[in-house]
């Protein structure tokens, strides 16, 4: 890993420029006991309910929240709509232009920010202690009433167009579209998240309002709020945030879907790096045996300096930086995915050492000792995801989307204590024997590598 | 300097000071300003002190869970390389998890997954860091294993080809499939022409392949001793505990060497402004960037580096910024443009400016605009409020900052590694708080209106790109 230093404090705000390089993957966060967390349920008069953890060594407040309802909201003819909604609720809301907006979240030194996924819309916000009734009111102000004004949109829209040009151009985002499509090529989860330049083209404010009114609503809201504030307080200030939305969206219907297998795509491009992307039908969160794929997904490509593809890929052979893989349950649909970087004449090579390791997990399993290892890293790390009011915040949400329960935190380790060999043996062999991985690479590839002379 | 086991005890004045803002809710938007803030002293009762063998040792106390951050800095990075070696810095940081005399290689890491820890290095320009993450009842045993590699490191060539290749491809990773971070290696090659902050920190592809096992061991030998380290824990620890653990396991290391004073060629400002232009069919949209070299506060020698802080933020730090104002929200012939300050280093600083046309036709008549909102600055000034609002949100990330144990280990890592002290960290709010409109001017006029290098990344055949490149 190597760092490009600049300014320390510049990179602490939004919109830094700042390069890190990681020797390893750094997939995802974890952590230990949670002993110290505690979470009060907060109800507001008006109705809204949100997970509470209070906290006054620093004085600020974190507050995350979702909305069910994601870029698969997206109709087929105005792909990107969610993404660019993401982009305008902080460019004029109420009474503020987009100017006098941003000009107040400067003024009151907030920090707000939207994003969408497949299935949900997020939104996350941190305020001085001392400023939370102005904040709050400004954060209502850009969740009820946004202007959707012409200029900003045209700016937006132009800022979105210029995005999907650059990604077009570089193999890993070539990679992952063409992955989408691959993948579930007659679902929205196969469309392009950001719209394509033909759609986004077209996408109107009345649009926007339109999604808007399609999502933001009450009865599909999670929230979770970390920080210097008592539940006594956070009950009229919940009002404050979320008052005025209605009570139930207009969700568009999605359909559960599996994804496609044994498609092999190949996409010539000229880079000095092949991407590899490989993928199967995993579990979804609900699924009773979720958690014993979590482990055996761990052992395979989950561990930072450990697993089977970084041991194989990059410590026995060399082959690439970074390697590793992931599960990634949906509402509608469940995968089981991995990814690599390698030389184009070596990139046949690393395609079959993952479908080596894939068969090594359906056929033989891990060891009793690789299993008792994985649960060690597992639970110790589940503590380092609470170690900052934004980490817990966003925690408290995602425990909540997923339905795990308020005890969760508590019990999530015995679950993982629970898993015996056998179980992730039986899981592994269910997920993966006979089935063949969706492989997309994009870059030289093998003989052609060499013509191309890489 | 720092007194042996000297605690330097310092007032978390820092819930104080925001207790004066606290207002009524009936009240009308209340803003902070700058006066409030600059009673914050970063990190609160940080401790500092130094075992016998010239090891730093620094505590950020944060009790709210119970993990540690555990970081150890060396005060050498990629621009204390010998010529021709370029990438031995960054090497090295990857063979250190090859194992030691005491320890095989995969141990630490199989202890520290064990116990459900994180861990990682970085390279930078001026200093290599070593961090875990961990329940806080295994930081003892993070510092034993940290300590044995401070002095035992053990390679074979076996182990030291495949990593070259992993380092090969992460270059090809990072840079070589990146036109912008190609470009970027050209810039920084003339930005300077006779220092090593030219050099990547990554190295030249050439000179990557070249590194050998000896080439390693003897940066190793040169600079990895307990007199060149700084040890950083943050989180759930008293600077009691961290002593005593830290004394049983460094505190054993030998001073391996003396690397001395870190003195690299003075850096030099050329006359003239110098262009780079790059084509690429990767390029999507034309992208202009300008660099000037200004003071880092390290190299601060007249007190300017807070003022230029303040003016990257006015001029060119977000949406409410000049020049986003101007050319991206007024003009609508931007769709990205800002500047920023690359502040912390222990040589020369960086102020650096980017744009990107809205239509690609634009980018002449983008970078004149640029220009003239430097100028109209240089003339006019910054009003009282601009300085005001650029001071409250930079002071407020500094609140932010501290939510983040990780966060506040770094930045004293940062600090101390490229020359400053615990106390300067502790004192940035003030200096910021105390710059004036004036002083923002005036570094305007000073660095930017000298010479600088232009980097211009154009998609390929672009009709007006002669008229850019020859001038």
């Amino acid at each position: 890993m190597y760092h490009n230093s600049k300014n320390v404090w510049k990179s602490l705000r939004a919109g830094a420029v700042g390069t890190i390089v990681g020797l390893g993957f750094l997939a995802g966060v974890s952590a230990t006991p949670a002993a110290a967390i505690e979470i009060q349920e907060v109800e507001s008069p008006g109705g809204i309910k949100a997970w509470l953890v209070e906290d006054y060594t620093v004085p600020i407040i974190a507050m995350d929240f979702a909305f069910e309802g994601g870029t698969s909201q997206d109709p087929e003819d105005k792909l990107g709509l969610t993404s660019l909604l993401t982009t305008m609720l902080d460019e004029g809301a109420g009474e503020m232009d987009s100017q006098a907006f941003q000009q107040k979240l400067e003024d009151l030194t907030m920090e707000l920010s939207f994003s969408a996924g497949r299935d949900y819309f997020y939104g996350s916000y941190k305020t001085l202690a001392a400023n939370k009734d102005e904040t709050s009111a400004l954060v209502h102000a850009a969740l009820t009433s946004p202007r959707f004004d012409q200029q900003p949109l045209e700016r937006m829209k132009a800022k979105a167009l210029a995005g999907i040009e650059r990604s077009l151009k570089r193999p890993d985002s070539v990679a992952g579209l063409a992955f989408s499509k691959a993948l579930f090529p007659d679902h929205p989860y196969g469309w392009p998240s950001s719209g394509t330049l033909e759609t986004v083209t077209t996408l109107t404010a009345d649009d926007l309002a339109d999604q808007h009114k399609k999502i933001f609503a009450r009865d599909g809201l999670t929230v979770g709020v970390v920080g210097a504030i008592s539940a006594e307080d956070l009950a009229p200030l919940l009002d404050k945030v979320f008052g005025g939305l209605p009570e139930t969206g207009n969700l568009t219907t999605i359909e559960d879907v599996g994804p496609q297998t044994g498609v092999v795509e190949h996409i010539a491009f000229d880079t000095p790096q092949t991407s590899i992307m490989f993928a199967l039908p995993g579990l979804k969160r609900s699924d009773p045996d979720f958690v014993n794929a979590f482990i055996a997904n761990h052992i395979m490509g989950g561990g930072t300096f450990s697993s089977w593809l970084y041991e194989e890929i990059r410590e026995k052979r060399g082959l690439a930086y970074g390697v590793g893989s992931y599960l990634v349950p949906r509402q509608h649909t469940a995968l089981w995915m991995g990814s690599t970087g390698t030389a184009g004449d070596k990139a046949p090579l690393a395609v079959d050492l993952i479908k080596q390791q894939l068969v090594r997990l359906a056929e033989e399993g891990p060891t009793e000792d690789e299993l008792s290892k994985a649960k060690a890293f597992l639970t110790g790390s589940y503590a380092l995801r609470f170690d900052s009011s934004s980490a817990i915040a966003n925690q408290l949400v995602g425990i909540q989307t997923e339905e795990l329960g308020i005890d969760y935190i508590n019990t999530r380790n015995d679950l993982i204590n629970e898993v015996t060999l056998d179980d992730v043996k039986a899981v592994s062999k269910k997920l993966l024997s006979g089935v063949e991985p969706a492989i997309v690479t994009v870059g030289p590839f093998g003989d052609e590598a060499n013509a191309a002379g890489q | 300097m720092v007194g042996t086991r000297k605690a330097i005890k310092t007032a978390a004045l820092l819930i104080l000071s925001l207790g004066l803002a606290m207002p009524a809710s009936a009240e009308p938007v209340q803003l902070l300003n700058a006066k409030d803030f600059s009673e914050i002293r970063i990190g609160g009762d940080v401790f500092e002190s130094e075992l016998e063998n010239g090891m730093k040792v620094v505590v950020v106390p944060d009790h709210r869970a119970p993990v540690v951050t555990h970081m150890v800095w060396y005060k050498v990075g990629a621009a204390d390389e010998p010529p021709g070696e370029s990438g031995i810095a960054h090497f090295l940081e990857h063979l250190m998890f090859k194992g030691t005399k005491n320890a095989p290689e995969g141990e630490f890491s199989r202890v520290i997954s064990e116990v459900g820890g994180r861990e990682n290095a970085f390279t930078s320009q001026d200093y290599t860091a070593y961090f875990q993450r961990v329940a806080k009842e295994h930081l003892e045993t993070m510092m034993r294993y940290e300590a044995d590699r401070m002095e035992n490191l053990v390679l074979t060539d076996e182990q030291v080809a495949p990593e070259r290749d992993v380092v090969l491809q992460e270059r090809a990773q990072r840079t070589d499939r990146r036109p912008s971070a190609r470009l970027g290696e050209t810039l920084d090659q003339m930005l300077y022409p006779n220092h090593p902050y030219g050099v990547p920190v990554i190295g030249w592809e050439s000179e990557i392949k070249q590194l050998n096992l000896e080439d390693a061991i003897a940066f190793y030998d040169r600079y990895y001793t307990p007199n060149n380290a700084i040890l950083i824990v943050a989180g759930d620890v008293s600077p009691e505990e961290v002593m005593g653990a830290a004394e049983r396991t460094y505190g054993k290391v030998a001073r391996r060497a003396e690397p001395g004073e870190r003195v690299r060629p003075a850096v030099q400002i050329l006359p003239g402004n110098r262009t780079v232009t790059m084509e690429d069919p990767q390029v999507a949209q034309p992208t202009l960037q300008e660099a000037w070299l200004v003071p880092s506060y390290n190299s601060d020698t007249e007190a300017e580096a807070a003022a230029i802080d303040v003016l990257a933020d006015i001029l060119g730090g977000g949406t409410n910024s000049r020049l986003y104002r101007k050319l991206a929200v007024e003009d609508q012939l931007a769709t990205e443009v800002g500047s920023y300050y690359r502040s912390t280093a222990l040589d020369s600083g960086e102020f650096r400016i980017y744009g990107i046309p809205k239509d690609p036709a634009n980018f002449e008549l983008l970078e004149r605009e640029i220009r003239a909102v430097i100028a109209d600055l240089i003339t006019n000034g910054v009003t009282e409020e601009e300085v005001a609002r650029s001071q409250r949100s930079m002071l407020a990330s500094t609140i932010y900052a501290q939510d983040d144990q990780g966060t506040m280990a770094r930045i004293f890592g940062t600090a101390l590694t490229t020359g400053s002290s615990v106390a300067e960290v502790q004192e940035w709010p003030q200096s910021i708080a105390a710059v004036t409109p004036e002083d923002v001017q005036r570094v305007a006029a000073k660095y930017l209106e000298g010479p600088s290098i232009r980097a211009y990344l154009l998609p390929p055949q672009r009709e007006t790109a002669e008229n850019t490149v020859t001038q």
